[in-house]
């Protein structure tokens, strides 16, 4: 399945921003972990920016510069959402609340609770009615997504932004599924070769076990396992440094992504 | 799009196990709501519970899956000869090129809750047998389903809330038109939790009495469980089978609450025309329409606005949580397989529970059943987020 990159958006432990990530994927630039800095987006009403979780944070910043990125309208662009867990702060709280004698939840935490909250507020924020969907596929998140938004692209004909983020659990479910930060990830795929294509990927699903691309810098390396969103690291990597050839993603257990990388002139 | 062949399906919820089951409650306008007895739940509701479920165990290799969501996964899995279907897809098309596209919101979340009652008092850590990626993670019903089934596709679990169950028909659509697999298994669970038992509560959005779809006295709804699958193939494949096609699917956003539909029904409408404009379809084509009518006050309003706004006051609807409660994530496939039962049977569902409908209600609501042909249905499913997806079924031929 093909599919043009028209724009890219990152923000993760050290990396604000693709513009400012390029470097560093290129070697130009060391990379250095910080927390990641994600401030709430400018778009959301004021109530929805009050209930908003880290993930919409992550969600937005990332979703809004790939599509400033792409030059494309947000409104009116499909998205695909992929995540492996969601707001894992807001379901500690419910989680906690409901061990209680009480069981007293508040209604905003509910609402939150849901795997597609991020896709709601996405489309509060953008006024977006367009398709979205949100998947979930553990590990492989990032990949089912790529899935998914390179079969819209090919089926539908039309540009889909596709929006992977993960947000680490607090105690004590971090011990049993440690994500290790705060990473989100926006690709604007579209049908058609435009000024703004940076690269065409074509997208196959294969069925055997295959390591799975790693990065070069131990630091990003560590990233990449740490974190299911960040399993897109080697395809960032690639796209940053121009880089013309195979790119192997990790999916579900017993299958991986073949991602075909060409760098547009 | 291209219609696809519904080659097989199966289902089990509150109205029993089987497609017989079901089919013979929508005759009978039967209710499997009860008041709410489960676990430790002490809220004043009704409930559409699946019996048995704290007895089950999972085929014992999968062992490390056992919960609930895939308890019933499993229970829904093995009716219907819907397990001897996908093995004999298999053979056909090879385990690697078979999908599992399936949809819940809640997943295995209630084995967390109740490790959350047993954390260690010292640490606070979860007790060592808790199993985080085969219960709790979204994922792990399709991961658990995929093992079932020994199917090596592509699989992911969509999770849109009460739509998400729908949806997972135009992913596999999607990835059968672009050729990343032959057939693909669709649908999935919800199960009873405390999360959303005592979520909708904190909404007051649950119901004191069995839920009242479109009734001028509606107070909320009545949350069950259910499983339901499709076996979805290419039209001509298996000419001897008379199958059920689907023939359209519309997805949309309402851009509005997280919480509340939009109040002029704008997402509803778009996903319903989009639908229709998948299939090639319009209004005056569909028999019956399966509303997603929760008995909120807010989702009936709306919807009927919307449903009226598209089809006039002509085309039969109805909405079948008062037999079955509010599935969730799996009211999307739960209502597929009564649309498909409707058109299969000739008969267009009630509304379990509805004594009076809101005199404010415009489009066509059917309280009794209704004998009559029905060759294309719609069918609505609408959830959390503003995310909508409209369904359109057909006999094939």
């Amino acid at each position: 399945m093909l599919a043009f990159v028209e724009g890219v958006g990152l923000v993760g432990p050290g990396l604000r921003g693709w513009q400012a990530s390029r470097a560093i994927f290129a070697g130009k630039q060391g990379y250095s972990r910080a927390p990641t800095a994600v401030a709430a987006s400018e778009l959301l009403p004021a109530a929805e920016r009050r209930r908003a979780g880290v993930p919409v944070k992550l969600a937005l910043a990332a979703g809004q510069e790939a599509l400033a990125n792409a030059g494309r309208d947000a409104a009116a662009t499909a998205t695909v959402f992929a995540s492996s867990s969601g707001d894992c702060d807001n379901l500690h709280y419910i989680l906690e609340a409901l061990a209680t004698p009480e069981r007293q939840i508040s209604p905003t935490r509910f609402h939150n609770s849901v795997h597609n909250a991020v896709a709601g507020y996405w489309s509060i924020a953008t006024q977006c009615r367009a398709a979205s969907t949100s998947l979930c596929c553990h590990d492989g998140s990032f990949a089912a997504g790529l899935l998914e938004a390179a079969s819209q692209v090919a089926v539908a004909g039309a540009p889909v932004a596709l929006i992977a983020y993960d947000h680490p659990y607090p105690e004590p479910l971090n011990a049993v599924r440690p994500i290790s930060g705060d990473f989100g990830l926006a690709l604007v795929l579209a049908p058609q070769a435009t000024d703004r294509a940076v690269a065409t990927l074509d997208v196959a699903f294969v069925a055997q076990e295959t390591d799975a691309t790693r990065v070069a810098d131990p630091g990003l390396e560590a990233l990449r396992t740490g974190v299911p969103a960040a399993r897109s690291l080697p395809l960032l990597s690639a796209l940053a440094r121009g880089f013309r050839g195979t790119v192997i993603l990790e999916y579900v257990a017993g299958t991986h992504l073949r991602v075909a990388v060409t760098p547009c002139a | 799009m291209q219609s696809l062949a519904i080659s097989h399906y199966s289902v089990v919820n509150c109205l029993g196990a089987g497609a017989r089951a079901v089919a013979d409650a929508m005759r009978d306008k039967r209710s499997g709501l009860a008041r709410c007895d489960f676990e430790t739940v002490a809220l004043d509701t009704y409930i559409g519970r699946v019996p048995g479920l704290e007895e089950a165990r999972v085929r014992p290799d999968l062992g490390a899956y056992d919960c609930r969501n895939n308890r019933l996964a499993q229970l829904g899995i093995e009716l219907d000869g819907f397990a001897g279907a996908v093995a004999q897809a298999r053979d056909r098309y090879g385990a690697a090129r078979v999908g599992v596209f399936l949809g819940t919101s809640t997943s295995g979340i209630l084995e967390t809750e109740l490790a959350y009652r047993r954390r260690d008092p010292r640490t606070g850590a979860l007790p060592p047998d808790y199993r985080y990626a085969q219960t709790h993670n979204t994922f792990s019903l399709a991961d658990f389903v995929r093992r079932y089934l020994g199917l090596q596709g592509p699989a992911f679990v969509v999770s849109s809330a009460c739509s998400s169950t729908a949806k997972v028909f135009g992913n596999a659509a999607r990835m059968m038109a672009a050729g990343v697999c032959d057939a693909a298994v669709v649908g999935g669970v919800d199960t009873l939790c405390l999360t959303t038992l005592y979520g909708f509560h904190s909404l007051e959005l649950t119901s004191r009495g069995p839920c009242r779809p479109f009734d001028a006295e509606r107070d909320g709804l009545s949350i069950g469980e259910g499983a339901g699958f499709a076996l979805l193939e290419r039209v001509g494949v298996r000419p001897e089978d008379r199958a059920m096609l689907l023939l359209g699917i519309g997805e949309s956003c309402d851009a509005y609450h997280m919480s509340t539909p939009h109040p002029e029904g704008l997402g509803a409408r778009l996903a319903m025309q989009r639908a229709l404009e998948s299939a090639g379809l319009a209004p005056a084509d569909i028999d019956y329409v399966n509303l997603h009518g929760t008995a909120t006050r807010t989702n009936d309003a709306a919807e009927d606005r919307s449903v009226h706004e598209l089809f006039g006051d002509g085309t039969p609807c109805s909405s079948t949580k008062g037999a079955t409660g509010h599935l969730l994530g799996a009211a999307g496939i739960t209502e597929i397989i009564i649309s498909i039962l409707a058109i299969e049977h000739g008969l267009m569902p009630g509304s379990a529970n509805t004594r009076r409908i809101d005199p404010a209600m415009k489009c066509r609501y059917l309280i009794e059943p209704r004998k009559a042909r029905a060759r294309r249905v719609l069918s609505n499913s609408f959830g959390f987020g503003g995310s909508n997806c409209s369904v359109v079924l057909g006999a094939a031929g």
